[in-house]
């Protein structure tokens, strides 16, 4: 079989010995990286560019890339924009800070001390498989219909599976850190502080970033309760009003907020634990 | 000399009901100050429990523990312990690692400052004694394992602990480091003078380290019998291929065989042996 030119340097590189990216788990550089992800992000923008622009598509079954952003534009210049992306940020940020702050503890205790986990963790689990959506009627009965309600709303839905989560991470710290601890003299209080928070603290910031993206797929429920403003109200008006162009804005929005999130978990990830991010 | 930690009747016991399992039953020894004992024996003999009960890391359910003629109760830091891995704090580099028992209140009490002084210097001299003083300022997952391994042990000494538990501590080191490691502990043996008991299942490494070899056997677990090391107190590793070495290291191995119980076992070493003497 002769060779064209064009496949040579291909063939070098296989004689070189260096593994390409296509290998299994093979390595793949900064630059190949952001191409990829562009490509992930762009391809499918492309695809729906294409399906909402034939003339068959009625704008209200798909609306087009355009129509959203001019949506988008409109939203932001007539219909306060900021506002309902501000309060929706503030209803999950607290729901999910009330949580975190309520989970933290209980999870030290259950992943601690076997008879807390013994209370608690069949009752957590009990509940944590009831669907929050449910709870609407009674949260309304409870605590009203103000802000409190749909903050409620979105800790009732993160609150528990956190707390699972939480107390796993706790459990999973090596028996000889906290062994190695007691036998340097350090006393219960010192092992929980020094030892199995410390060592636990890594997996708890991954835990939360996790169930701060469950916080946000709460938002739409919790805004069903008497929210007059909102991304997630947004989106239940404007189906109530087939603007098709203002739910994928709203959808886009919340996306686009949680890989926001998501990034500062990560980078606070690598700036507070830099001894598990010595290879990048 | 004098007797550092008695250990009179002690049985264990894991599980109830049908779950029962009794890891070790009637065990007696006597371990003098500033001796070296190893503990060898097929697996399930208990002789980490052993060691762990010694730590305070478990109870023992029958018989006592003493340690300077007091009963132990639970851990302490007069008997620290070095494990088999994963137990540095990967979040602490190398020296503060080390310096760990100093953030304790116990490490804390009625100190003055020249003892916080001498601390660091002891720390310090730790660092150098270990091969450690460029590795100061490295996270623990920067080091290979047997570095890993000397700075867990750096972190047990610091405290000036008068019993070292050594549980497997070379069991995921290869065989070159472990030489290496061997020499190491002679040395902090012979300079900080703590009673050393270690476990291990290498047959050579138990000869060599230690004054008594304590061989123990499984179902239920209890000690077989105890060798006295017929070497010079100061080791070298020539001494791995005298006579009397390797004449024990044999015996011992015959023995730990025959303790161990697995007839399957036995019955591919017999094969295995056939198979040589052909």
């Amino acid at each position: 079989m002769q060779t064209r030119p064009g496949t040579r340097p291909r063939r070098a590189t296989a004689k070189s010995g260096r593994p390409g990216m296509w290998s299994i788990r093979g390595p793949l550089s900064r630059n190949q990286y952001w191409l990829f992800a562009a490509l992930g992000l762009l391809v499918p923008l492309g695809l729906w560019w294409i399906a909402s622009s034939g003339a068959a598509v009625d704008k209200v079954f798909l609306p087009g890339p355009v129509d959203v952003f001019n949506r988008l534009v409109t939203w932001y210049t007539e219909d306060d924009l900021l506002s309902d992306m501000g309060i929706s940020i503030y209803r999950v940020t607290t729901g999910f800070l009330f949580s975190a702050v309520i989970a933290l503890p209980l999870a030290l205790m259950i992943g601690t001390f076997r008879p807390v986990q013994a209370v608690l963790e069949p009752l957590t689990d009990f509940i944590r498989y009831m669907p929050a959506v449910a709870f609407i009627p009674l949260v309304m009965l409870w605590v009203g219909i103000e802000e409190s309600s749909k903050i409620s709303i979105i800790f009732i839905g993160t609150f528990f599976q956190m707390v699972l989560m939480m107390a796993e991470d706790v459990r999973r710290v090596p028996l000889a850190q906290i062994e190695a601890a007691q036998t340097m003299g350090a006393q219960k209080g010192e092992t929980i502080s020094l030892v199995i928070f410390q060592a636990a603290k890594p997996a708890l910031l991954d835990t939360l970033r996790v169930t701060m993206g469950w916080a946000w797929t709460y938002l739409v429920v919790a805004e069903l309760v008497a929210a007059n403003s909102g991304l997630g109200y947004s989106i239940l008006k404007a189906q109530r009003f087939l603007q098709t162009d203002k739910i994928f804005v709203g959808i886009i929005l919340i996306g686009l907020i949680g890989l926001v999130m998501d990034q500062l978990f990560r980078l606070a990830h690598r700036k507070a634990f830099p001894w598990l991010h010595l290879r990048s | 000399m004098s007797t550092k930690i008695s250990i009179q009747h002690v049985g264990k016991v894991f599980g109830e009901g049908s779950h029962r399992v009794e890891a070790l039953k009637d065990v007696s020894l006597d371990i003098a100050d500033n001796e070296f004992v190893t503990f060898v024996g097929a697996s399930g003999c208990g002789k980490s429990t052993l060691l762990r009960i010694i730590g305070g890391l478990e109870y023992h359910t029958a018989g006592d523990v003493l340690v300077d003629d007091q009963p132990i109760m639970g851990p302490g830091a007069d008997r620290a312990m070095v494990f088999q891995h994963y137990s540095l704090y990967p979040w602490l580099k190398v020296m503060e690692n080390i310096k760990f028992s100093r953030r304790l209140k116990h490490g804390r009490e009625n100190l003055t400052s020249a003892d916080v002084e001498g601390a660091s210097g002891r720390a310090d001299a730790l660092l150098s004694l270990m091969g450690l003083t460029a590795a100061a300022n490295a996270w623990p997952n920067q080091l290979s394992g047997g570095m890993q391994q000397r700075v867990a042990i750096a972190r047990a000494l610091m405290g000036r602990p008068q019993i070292l538990l050594m549980d497997e501590p070379f069991g995921a080191l290869d065989a070159q480091t472990r030489e290496v490691m061997h020499d190491l502990i002679l040395h902090v043996h012979r300079l900080e003078k703590p009673t050393l008991a270690f476990v291990t299942h290498d047959v050579e490494e138990a000869i060599y380290l230690a004054d008594r070899v304590v061989l123990m056997a499984p179902r239920p677990g209890r000690i077989d019998t105890i060798y006295e090391v017929p070497l010079p107190a100061e080791r070298e590793q020539d001494m791995k291929h005298t006579p009397e070495f390797l004449r024990l290291k044999k015996e011992i191995l015959a023995r730990i065989r025959e303790t161990s119980g697995m007839k399957t076992d036995q019955g591919m070493l017999d094969q295995l042996n056939m198979q040589e003497a052909v």
